[in-house]
């Protein structure tokens, strides 16, 4: 058993390197993704046909496409369309960016479809413009109904990243399978790598459960 | 004035208003009654432009409906509008239910705003609640809070749809009361209701809807004692008699 954790304590700087990688890119990536997911979303709960028809065809492009095959296509192929590389980075941000955009905008969608109609009659028959009856009256309503599936989404995003090793970006699955290559402790570094996932993912679990708790007050 | 000149509605091939024509004087109080399904409701919605229409026109005070210029936000904050199911903001205690539209629409201070908030609650009765959610007040105090924010906003004419239909029957009183003082007071009203004792005491005129149509108009004396048409005996022998 000492070897076990002599291994591990090893391999943990590393590990811990490539963690903060995983966690660089899924923050700046939902980030992104989330004002990606809002635009898209509000694209499609638009009565504008155009605007709903390009939302729509985001939406169902990147859902209906494997991230490992959209990370990869964004890194090898797209190259050769547009003649600059991105780096494994930034190929890894913006996979986690249009994809993570394209579920939030569903949940955003469904969130601003989920209040009621009255709400926005009893809005407009005040003299308010539809953009502050969106503003003032559905998007407060319709947040605070889809933090818990936003949490869940931050979830996903986040252990998705490690479908990203494809591309090697240094998140910490790919540096364990990088460990592993060198010392062939595959059973030591890897589940140290899902209980490393496991302890961010319950970090978020917990907070979304105070988030609801605390929007459930008012 | 609201003058109503030979409106149509549909929805799909569904058609909703056949051809309805109305006026309602500054200072009016209209019932508009009949079996669900005849398209009161409608009629009060295409009024203030929350329902779209085919044919006919709907002038308020000079300002013609289904002109394609014409601004509906501009004809919508000088009417007032009560809902059967209330609409209050649930996300946004009584005070900011009120002042939302002063500030943004009419663009008035916060302190402004606030004061006629005050104003309006103090005459629903529900000044000590500016600072309750609509959760926690009961319905018939909900409906008095939506009545506030419509009056806050100084509206040429108040429409009513249903105003009462979804309260606790012993909730109903409170809400016709603050509609009855509305009346006294001169304000334009337009009201679907199924409250038969209010549309005979309150209502100058009634006009009794049936399939899309106005069958009957007149004095409630008129309607509710002498009704000329089959169909509004048919109608008043109904309501009256449960």
């Amino acid at each position: 058993m000492g070897g076990t954790f002599q291994v591990i304590r090893e391999a943990m700087p590393q590990l811990l390197q490539g963690l903060s990688i995983t966690l660089e890119i899924s923050v700046i990536g939902l980030l992104l993704g989330g004002i990606l997911g809002i635009l898209f979303g509000l694209m499609r709960s638009s009565n504008n046909a155009v605007l709903k028809g390009i939302a729509t065809v985001y939406v169902e492009l990147i859902r209906g496409t494997p991230m490992m095959v959209q990370a990869i296509w964004l890194y090898f192929a797209l190259p050769q369309i547009v003649g600059f590389y991105f780096s494994t980075l930034q190929a890894s941000i913006i996979a986690i960016t249009i994809n993570a955009g394209a579920y939030i905008a569903e949940i955003v969608r469904s969130g601003v479809q989920s209040i009621d109609k009255g709400q926005v009659e009893a809005a407009r028959s005040l003299g308010l413009t539809g953009g502050q009856t969106m503003r003032y009256v559905v998007l407060p309503q319709a947040f605070r109904r889809i933090i818990p599936p936003l949490v869940n989404q931050f979830a996903i995003s986040l252990k998705d990243t490690s479908i990203l090793s494809v591309i090697g970006a240094g998140e910490v699955m790919r540096v364990g399978q990088i460990i592993v290559a060198n010392n062939f402790k595959a059973l030591q570094i890897y589940s140290t790598v899902a209980i490393l996932y496991l302890i961010i993912v319950e970090i978020i679990s917990i907070i979304s459960q105070r988030l609801e708790r605390r929007m459930r007050v008012d | 004035m609201i003058e109503v000149q030979n409106l149509h509605k549909r929805f799909g091939t569904l058609e909703v208003l056949k051809g309805v024509s109305m006026t309602v004087e500054d200072g009016e109080v209209v019932c508009l009654i009949g079996a669900s399904g005849g398209g009161k409701s409608t009629l009060l919605r295409c009024i203030n432009g929350l329902e779209s229409f085919q044919e006919g026109d709907i002038i308020i005070d000079g300002v013609h409906l289904a002109d394609p210029k014409t601004d509906l936000n501009a004809v919508r904050r000088e009417i007032g509008m009560v809902f059967q199911h209330f609409n209050l903001f649930p996300h946004l205690r009584v005070r900011e239910n009120i002042t939302l539209a002063l500030r943004k629409v009419r663009h008035l201070s916060a302190d402004e705003a606030n004061e006629e908030a005050m104003r309006q609650l103090q005459r629903v009765g529900l000044a000590e609640k500016i600072d309750a959610y609509p959760s926690q007040l009961s319905g018939g105090q909900q409906q008095r809070v939506a009545i506030a924010r419509a009056l806050a906003m100084h509206p040429k004419a108040m429409l009513f749809d249903e105003p009462t239909s979804a309260l606790d029957p012993e909730m109903v009183g409170e809400v016709l009361g603050v509609m009855r003082e509305l009346a006294a007071e001169g304000m334009t009203m337009v009201v679907v209701t199924h409250e038969m004792g209010f549309a005979r005491t309150v209502a100058d005129r009634i006009l009794f809807i049936h399939d899309g149509v106005i069958l009957e108009e007149g004095p409630p004396e008129a309607i509710f004692d002498h009704p000329r048409e089959v169909r509004t005996r048919e109608f008043l022998s109904k309501v009256l008699n449960v």
